[in-house]
């Protein structure tokens, strides 16, 4: 066994992982370090959620965090960003609530292209398999959503970099 | 990254200075083709054709895949370099989240430890 290599964290950047696993679907993973029960309160209780959710090395804070989590409850959150004026609302409603296994919600901001997201955790010894399936409701609202440079809480600094290379590319055509 | 950028989008609009570029991106738009059908559609030599081709692949404007004896040309890389931006960019996002989550599920446990003696007292 190679206990040098062991008792070295894996660096933080590697432990969460994002795939496209389809046309229509992306899927985000981590293991927490921790029973399902403490990774899903952290995920269901708005005081929690509040605390990570919006990280602040993106500059974003919220504003407000309201989630009713069980079935046909809705949440609504409100985030500002310290490069924009306007705040971000991020709204839907949860269709499915299993306590310390899954849960599902809508994503209602984008209207009717927005994704169902749905988070499974896999307890395995002390530690938690968290993952996260955004589905689209098409290939073309997938390519939309990555298309629009935005991926829901960092990049309106990349939005502003397309629009002055667009401005570029029109001006010199 | 901006200077990446920069770079990138130099090299696209050297590209896209000429018409029988614009033209080739066009048709390729609409259809993938070879070399050879380009060439033929545009009244040009392969060897032109090929130079063309080969100014838009540098860009990423144009994808070339060789099968057999045929360089078929498509749209470009281009998207598929978004694409990789964007997850990864939307990995940065979930990470640092994951992160914060990681904090407070420690948090959770500690206070489960301390609670859990209280109560046992």
């Amino acid at each position: 066994m190679d206990t040098s290599r062991e008792s070295e964290p894996a660096p933080m950047t590697d432990r969460t992982t994002v795939e496209r696993k389809s046309e229509r679907e992306l899927v985000v993973t981590r293991i927490f370090n921790g029973p399902a029960r403490l990774v899903f309160e952290a995920w269901t209780k708005p005081e929690l959620l509040k605390r990570w959710w919006a990280p602040k090395s993106f500059g974003v804070s919220f504003l407000s965090c309201e989630a009713d989590v069980r079935a046909g409850g809705t949440y609504r959150f409100v985030y500002g960003h310290a490069a924009s004026e306007q705040p971000m609302a991020f709204f839907g409603r949860y269709i499915e609530v299993i306590p310390n296994a899954r849960f599902v919600w809508t994503n209602d901001e984008g209207g009717e292209g927005g994704a169902v997201t749905t988070v499974t955790f896999e307890e395995a010894g002390d530690e938690t398999r968290v993952a996260m399936h955004d589905l689209y409701p098409s290939k073309e609202a997938l390519d939309g959503a990555i298309a629009s440079g935005s991926t829901g809480g960092c990049c309106e600094s990349f939005e502003q970099l397309d629009e002055l290379l667009v401005t570029r590319g029109a001006g010199g055509s | 990254m901006v200077q990446y950028t920069q770079t990138r989008f130099d090299a696209s609009f050297a590209a896209l200075s000429d018409a029988t570029r614009r033209g080739v991106l066009e048709q390729l738009g609409r259809a993938d083709a070879s070399i050879t059908d380009l060439a033929s559609k545009f009244h040009m030599t392969l060897t032109g054709m090929k130079k063309h081709v080969g100014v838009l692949e540098q860009a990423g404007l144009v994808a070339t895949e060789k099968v057999g004896r045929v360089r078929t040309c498509r749209l470009g890389s281009r998207r598929l370099e978004e694409e990789a931006a964007w997850i990864e960019s939307y990995r940065q996002l979930w990470s640092a989240r994951f992160d914060a989550l990681d904090n407070i599920v420690e948090e959770l446990k500690r206070k489960e430890k301390i609670d859990g003696h209280k109560q046992r007292k």
